[in-house]
């Protein structure tokens, strides 16, 4: 569907995009993941057409991107993109949504017809007339989803949709990406900087950072083995742990890992091979047993503690490795040392059940 | 004191009796008016656009100099344009020195740079992200271009409207390449320079009213716009908070 060969990209003396090869298929959802600056959105823009890079080359559907304008103009047509802070035309929501139809010289009963059906999709029926510069951050976002979904592209870039949005409209576009778009005909290249999102998500991911294409993989790869110490880094998921779903009661999962078993939150189904993903700074420690909200409590042996700067790093084996960041005062209130027998608990919502 | 009283009694009557001289004035001088504000802006609306959407070098200084020219004193428009139709200049083979039809083109050199830098101002005052939106969702760049004209479109009305302002409300141009002519170039503005300097303060006075109606109508025009800019923009901003 799109191939990028040897993309490469400068804004005067910066460097941007160094050396993208990239290939997606159809009917794939691909997120492009990385910290903010890593030039995520320059590599949607070199795609949609926005922009020429500096060297290398574009392959849409098997056809080399040229430098003719009417050619890119054609290619542009069949696919769309949303942006991060989209804008939105001084006028109805009905006219934003309508306007890529509309240039593409659509007309008759089929136009308003596609036009509320999209925001239906999107929730936003009743909102045709409303003026679109009037709507919340997350509607702005749904009507400028629903302005490129209408279009029916064959490729769909969506450049971090949900990173200025409340954790409810996240939400609420996210299901649209899995439970509309993946279930339509069209290719998504998404990128954001939420490793989550994009596991959530992405059937492939690609790191990117610095401008560099580090790994591609299915989510699982990624998360389980980044391939390079800036990837784990990024990933920021020291405790990685495999282990097999073995009950699911409304979402509530039990994760059985070496004879322990530790409870999340996920859709996966029993029997399913899965990682449990902990965030270091999500472990609590305490001396003994305590009774807490926390669901997963294991009792361990400190193995050994680095401090920087203002945190200390506690690697523990509870019969599996577990690594927990407190800040120093508390290793030093607390007296921990290497050997100490210690309790390490972390809840439910903490653990970010990854397919294995 | 008498003879101000009298004469304004007169031109109330005049102007409510349908007096043919006053309405026959009023009625070329909107024509035009409107007939060199209609071309001015098919001509330097598109101008606008095409100066501001492209990148040149002097870009800058172009538009410093359209600004200055905002100001371009009617009497000078005046002596270009009779310079150039005048039997004797480039154009003069055309023979339409004091015809309505020359005044026209005054009035459109006239106002071209406000029309034009107020495109430019207008155009400037729209996000560089409505460009981009509308091209990331397949517009030409022609249709792009149409998608900012049409966030500006206040902006660019008002601009127009400016021009209109201008255009109606000068005598120098219209004196010097018009004439004058009774019930041919005759205008508002040089009917009542002609008028008052003939010592008929009635109808000077009509002539007078009747210009400031006009131009009070036109910026009442222009502000409306304006205000529901301004209330657009403020409800946009009030559902924000």
């Amino acid at each position: 569907m799109l191939e990028v060969k040897g993309l490469h990209h400068r804004y005067g003396k910066a460097e941007i995009l160094k050396d993208i090869d990239l290939g997606v298929e159809r009917g794939e959802v691909f997120v492009t993941i990385g910290p903010t600056g890593s030039g995520k959105t320059t590599l949607l823009r070199l795609v949609g057409l926005l922009e020429r890079p500096t060297s290398g080359h574009i392959y849409f559907d098997g056809y080399q991107v040229n430098n003719s304008e009417r050619t890119r103009l054609e290619i542009r047509r069949r696919m769309a993109m949303v942006s991060q802070k989209p804008a939105v035309f001084n006028a109805s929501v009905f006219e934003n949504v309508v306007y890529g139809l509309r240039i593409r010289k659509e007309n008759g009963a089929t136009l308003r017809h596609k036009v509320m059906n999209v925001l239906e999709t999107v929730g936003l029926s009743g909102y045709e007339r409303r003026d679109a510069r009037t709507l919340s951050g997350g509607e702005t976002q749904r009507v400028a989803l629903a302005r490129a979904m209408v279009i029916e592209p064959e490729l769909l870039l969506l450049d971090e949709p949900t990173a200025n949005l409340d954790p409810v409209s996240t939400s609420h576009i996210e299901k649209l990406v899995t439970d509309v778009i993946k279930k339509s005909k069209m290719t998504v290249i998404m990128a954001t900087h939420d490793m989550f999102q994009g596991q959530r998500l992405a059937d492939r991911m690609g790191v990117l950072v610095a401008g560099q294409m580090l790994q591609t993989g299915n989510p699982g790869e990624i998360f389980s083995s980044p391939r390079g110490r800036q990837i784990a880094e990024f990933v920021g998921m020291e405790n990685i742990i495999a282990g097999i779903i073995t009950s699911n009661e409304e979402g509530i999962v039990d994760i059985k890992i070496d004879g322990n078993a530790i409870e999340a939150i996920s859709n996966f189904s029993v029997g399913e091979a899965v990682y449990a993903g902990i965030r270091p700074e999500e472990i609590t420690l305490a001396r003994a047993k305590e009774s807490t909200s926390a669901r997963n409590s294991f009792p361990g042996e400190i193995t050994r503690i680095v401090l920087f700067g203002p945190l200390a790093r506690v690697e523990i084996n509870c019969g599996f490795p577990l690594v927990a960041l407190i800040t120093k005062r508390s290793a030093e209130e607390m007296k921990l040392q290497t050997g100490d027998r210690i309790y390490a608990s972390f809840k439910a919502t903490g653990v970010h059940v990854i397919k294995g | 004191m008498h003879a101000i009283v009298d004469a304004f009694v007169l031109a109330v009557k005049m102007i409510f009796t349908g007096d043919p001289e006053v309405y026959g004035i009023t009625a070329r001088t909107l024509e035009i008016s409107i007939s060199s504000t209609i071309i001015g802006a098919l001509l330097f609306v598109p101008l606008g656009c095409l100066i501001y959407f492209n990148n040149f070098r002097g870009k800058r200084t172009l538009i410093s100099i359209i600004q200055t020219c905002y100001s371009l004193p009617t009497v000078f428009v005046g002596l270009l344009v009779f310079l150039v139709f005048s039997r004797a200049g480039p154009l003069g083979v055309f023979g339409i020195m004091f015809t309505p039809q020359v005044m026209v083109i005054g009035q459109v050199v006239l106002i071209s740079a406000i029309v034009t830098g107020l495109t430019i101002s207008a155009l400037s005052g729209v996000s560089p992200a409505i460009r981009e939106t509308a091209i990331s969702l397949g517009a030409s760049r022609v249709q792009s271009v149409w998608a900012v004209l049409k966030e500006a479109r206040f902006a660019v009305l008002t601009a127009v409207m400016v021009g209109f302002g201008r255009a109606i409300s000068e005598v120098g141009l219209a004196l010097m390449v018009g004439g004058n002519i009774r019930g041919y170039t005759r205008v508002l503005t040089t009917a009542i320079s002609l008028e008052t300097g003939k010592g008929d303060t009635a109808l000077s006075l009509a002539l007078g009213f009747i210009l400031v109606a006009l131009a009070l109508i036109v910026t009442v025009l222009a502000n409306r716009f304006l205000r529901v800019k301004e209330a657009d923009v403020a409800r946009s901003q009030g559902s924000a908070s």
